[in-house]
């Protein structure tokens, strides 16, 4: 175990949380979209998400990493998925860690134990960015609308998670499943997505869940 | 728009998403204490502007937010190679001649 100062971040129960979309309210515009909407849009909110970093060419880190998590370190523009806990490549040492909410605390705890002395990080961002998750048969065509990146199977199969630029600014497209995609959206961009998917959605019928 | 090879992706990605940081292989002197005001405004500063081939030093902002070395033509703009940083480049520098324009001459 390192000497890194390792503690609780995300308050208990008694403390309001708010999504960066909270004021959106999904809960109340749920089930108000028209019926065989094209796009289904939810936000994945308040998850646990951990920026992981070390060198990825050294196998002892790719051993402590699957030791702690059980997942195996994704090759570039990939996604390893177990349970409900992904780890996405962002760079060739930065990985991204998403688990679900309130598991952070003994996930940082489980990683440090696991890669000991090494030169690695591990940082709480769970406060810093918010996953929306479009689905649906038009999803795609909304992305094709919002970023350069080709979005086409062929080039982007189920598994592969990029960044790339999305409406004028940045984010990372994750392909979840089959008609199934989650932008990793920084949280002071959010308002500013969402007000694009509405946009970008309108002509096929945008349904929230909440 | 182009399309610049990222080295750690590994694919073609449109150019919004790179930003270009200067000249690359710009070796920083190793005591910078010792160095005269000329020779670390030299280093600071000072930058190399030819016609031809240049080492550049870019960034992938909007992908993996990585550094990489790319081969360009500055008057073409034609990235002939991206590699590493630590990696060797496959192609020179080169300094074009410029071509003699004729005074006075109508396109």
């Amino acid at each position: 175990m390192t000497a890194a100062n390792v503690y609780q971040q995300r308050p208990d129960d008694s403390v309001k949380a708010e999504s960066p979309l909270h004021h959106a309210g999904f809960n109340e515009l749920a089930g108000k979209g028209k019926s065989g909407a094209g796009v289904t849009l939810r936000e994945k909110k308040l998850l646990a998400h951990l920026t992981l970093r070390g060198d990825s060419r050294d196998p002892a880190f790719a051993e402590g990493v699957h030791n702690a998590l059980g997942l195996e370190l994704p090759a570039a523009l990939s996604l390893s998925t177990r349970d409900h806990v992904s780890l996405q490549w962002i760079g060739p040492d930065e990985f991204l860690l998403i688990a679900p909410r309130g598991e952070e605390f003994a996930i940082e705890q489980k990683l440090r134990l696991a890669l000991g002395e090494q030169h690695i990080q591990v940082v709480n961002v769970s406060g810093g960015q918010t996953i929306l998750e479009l689905s649906g048969p038009k999803a795609r065509d909304v992305l094709m609308k919002s970023t350069s990146y080709d979005v086409h199977p062929n080039t982007f199969p189920v598994g592969k998670a990029v960044g790339s630029v999305f409406a004028k600014t940045q984010l990372y497209i994750r392909h979840t499943g089959d008609d199934t995609y989650e932008l990793l959206v920084r949280r002071s961009f959010a308002d500013y997505i969402w007000a694009w998917l509405q946009d970008a959605s309108g002509e096929y019928g945008l349904a929230v869940e909440g | 728009m182009l399309y610049i090879f990222c080295p750690h992706c590994g694919e073609s990605r449109s150019e919004e998403e790179f930003a270009p940081a200067g000249q690359a292989h710009i070796a920083r002197p190793l005591d910078p204490a010792a160095c005269s005001d000329a020779e670390w405004g030299e280093y600071m500063w000072f930058r190399d502007n030819p016609r031809g081939l240049r080492h550049e030093l870019w960034l992938h902002a909007a992908g993996c937010r990585k550094y990489f070395n790319a081969t360009r033509h500055t008057v073409s703009y034609e990235i002939v190679e991206t590699y590493k940083i630590g990696e060797k480049p496959s192609f020179s520098e080169t300094v074009d001649e410029p071509q003699p324009q004729a005074q006075g001459a109508t396109a």
